[in-house]
């Protein structure tokens, strides 16, 4: 099959599953749609059977992590850990929206670091909404901020967002090289959304209090902190010796779902509704997608794009790229296509790369234009609500937060992290 | 006469110890809240934003958690008022949707809803400045707390 046929079905491939995932139609699930587009790749010969089995062969170990990951999240959810940080930050508060704000920034940073962005969004989010509204504060700080976070305080652990995931092995980086590396750029991150939300939002939270009754002193589910707290040292020392996260991870998840399963809180259908088996077949059929239009010259555009090297300018590039590429089409495809090119000029350009898709979807709430394009076709933000206001607080924060944590990870590259 | 107490988080107590004490005994009063959804849209382009995800969706209670919020204000609020009123639960862009209930009522109460510590312009913020602009009745504006001069 010639190369240009080849790209072109690799690409309508890919724009279909992307196309399936955002309009998300009832009689069509991604995933099928995903796994159908992949299979055929595989049948007209714009990919090999080899190459797909290898690029198979490579997601595989990432996706059982992160199975391990999502039921790690769905132990402390029925542990009733999200409710409790909800108490927790309303009782810290002391009816002080500006003191409710750094709580929920500690809050989210830490359950995207500790659980991955996906937990903080679908079941922190719901509380801190929660939370703001029993307090009789105006939520919008505080859920903004919660969903900014998710994306920016992702960039410290492998297992704080898909995207690291999926390069970390490509990465050559031991799990603990990672997090030293990605710590000064996620404290920048961190450190910019809390200036600018801050300012932004300083008529809600300059309110005085208004005295409302605040929640008794929560308990936090023991297993979840035992087994969350066992789980992050794992990884940690598991890299001095040698030990393959994705084992630390399962046995993390293992913990916290057998003794459910044991006290017949949680059944297996519950089990494997927590895994997500559609979401975990949607990213293999993306990543077959990927190789072959990467296979077939979509790589060799990219390396044309994105230079190599890992000078400060360079990377700066490469995480403004990997942002926009991420606000077009979503973060996943675009970490997917960046960095099998990034990985040829070594762990930094990978990391930047990483910068630019994790913190770059910040720009619109809806994580890219075409999400966001769609959400106004349908209408289903009504017709009430400021998107200007969405749109500049992304233009305050991402250029910034990109900017401070590609210089943190260039400093620290230098000195030698 | 038909009154409107449009009732906020922060300053619904200032508004509604005024329309105890200024309102007649006789006026129908209706208590009014307006919630804006910008808070619930942000969560769920968040979720939108996760490709691929299983649809079970948390996203859906968002709005329950609002609505009840503001059921349970109007219901403290009537209780402060300590008198027969109905009450008027809307979602919207604020300022509007108390400028269309207001095209109803006699009087409006509200509170300065910006700088509440000192007297003067700042006092009224964007949303409470367009009310009092556009109201079609007659209005009785409160502070919240004493100003300091």
């Amino acid at each position: 099959m010639p190369e240009g046929l080849a790209l072109a079905l690799s690409l309508a491939g890919l724009v279909a599953t992307l196309a399936a995932a955002v309009a998300r139609p009832r009689w069509l699930p991604e995933a099928v749609v995903a796994v159908v587009a992949a299979g055929g790749l595989v049948a007209v010969g714009a990919v090999s059977v080899n190459g797909a089995r290898q690029a198979v062969g490579h997601l595989a170990p990432t996706i059982g992590f992160l199975a391990a990951l999502l039921l790690l999240a769905d132990g402390c959810r029925r542990e009733g850990l999200f409710g409790a940080l909800g108490d927790l930050m309303a009782r810290g508060s002391r009816d002080s929206p500006r003191r409710l704000l750094a709580l929920v920034f500690a809050v989210a940073s830490s359950t995207t670091v500790v659980l991955g962005l996906d937990p903080t969004i679908v079941l922190l989010t719901p509380v801190v909404l929660v939370t703001a509204t029993r307090l009789r504060m105006s939520p919008k700080p505080d859920v903004y901020a919660t969903a900014h976070l998710a994306n920016s305080a992702s960039l410290l652990l492998p297992i704080s967002n898909l995207t690291n995931l999926l390069v970390f092995t490509a990465s050559g980086l031991s799990f603990t090289r990672f997090a030293a590396l990605m710590l000064l750029p996620t404290v920048a991150a961190i450190a910019v959304e809390w200036v600018v939300l801050n300012r932004f939002f300083a008529a809600e939270l300059g309110r005085p209090p208004g005295h409302e009754a605040l929640p008794a002193a929560p308990h936090l589910p023991r297993l979840s902190v035992t087994v969350l707290s066992a789980t992050l040292a794992g990884f940690l020392a598991g890299s001095l010796f040698g030990i393959s996260p994705v084992w630390i991870a399962a046995a993390g998840a293992a913990a916290i779902t057998i003794p459910a399963l044991v006290r017949r809180t949680e059944g297996a259908v519950d089990v494997v509704r927590a895994i997500q088996p559609s979401f975990l077949l949607f990213v293999l059929g993306l990543g077959v997608i990927v190789v072959a239009a990467s296979d077939n010259g979509l790589a060799a555009a990219v390396r044309t794009i994105l230079p190599g090297g890992t000078s400060l300018p360079a990377l700066l590039a490469i995480a403004a790229i990997s942002a926009l590429l991420a606000n077009l089409v979503n973060n996943l495809p675009a970490i997917l296509i960046i960095a099998p090119v990034a990985v040829a000029s070594g762990p930094a350009a990978v990391l930047a790369a990483l910068v630019g898709v994790n913190v770059g979807p910040n720009l619109t709430y809806a994580g890219s234009l075409a999400t966001l394009l769609w959400r106004r076709l349908l209408r289903a933000d009504g017709t009430d609500v400021h998107l200007g206001e969405f749109l500049r607080l992304g233009a305050a924060t991402v250029p910034a937060a990109l900017a401070a944590s590609t210089l943190m990870l260039w400093s620290g590259v230098k000195v030698g992290l | 006469m038909r009154v409107l107490v449009w009732i906020v988080e922060e300053t619904w107590r200032a508004t509604v110890a005024a329309a105890a004490a200024f309102v007649p005994a006789d006026a129908d009063v209706t208590l009014l809240h307006v919630r804006a959804s910008d808070a619930e849209t942000v969560a769920r382009g968040a979720r939108d934003a996760l490709l691929g995800r299983s649809r079970r969706s948390a996203a859906d209670s968002l709005d329950a958690i609002s609505e009840q919020g503001a059921r349970e204000l109007l219901a403290d609020a009537q209780a402060a008022l300590g008198r027969q009123a109905a009450l008027d639960a809307r979602s919207g862009r604020i300022e509007r949707e108390v400028v269309v209930a207001a095209g109803a009522a006699d009087l409006l109460v509200l509170a300065r809803d910006e700088d509440r510590a000192h007297r003067g312009p700042r006092s009224l913020g964007h949303t409470a400045r367009y009310v009092v602009d556009h109201a079609p009745c007659a209005v009785l504006l409160v502070w919240p707390d004493a100003p300091s001069g």
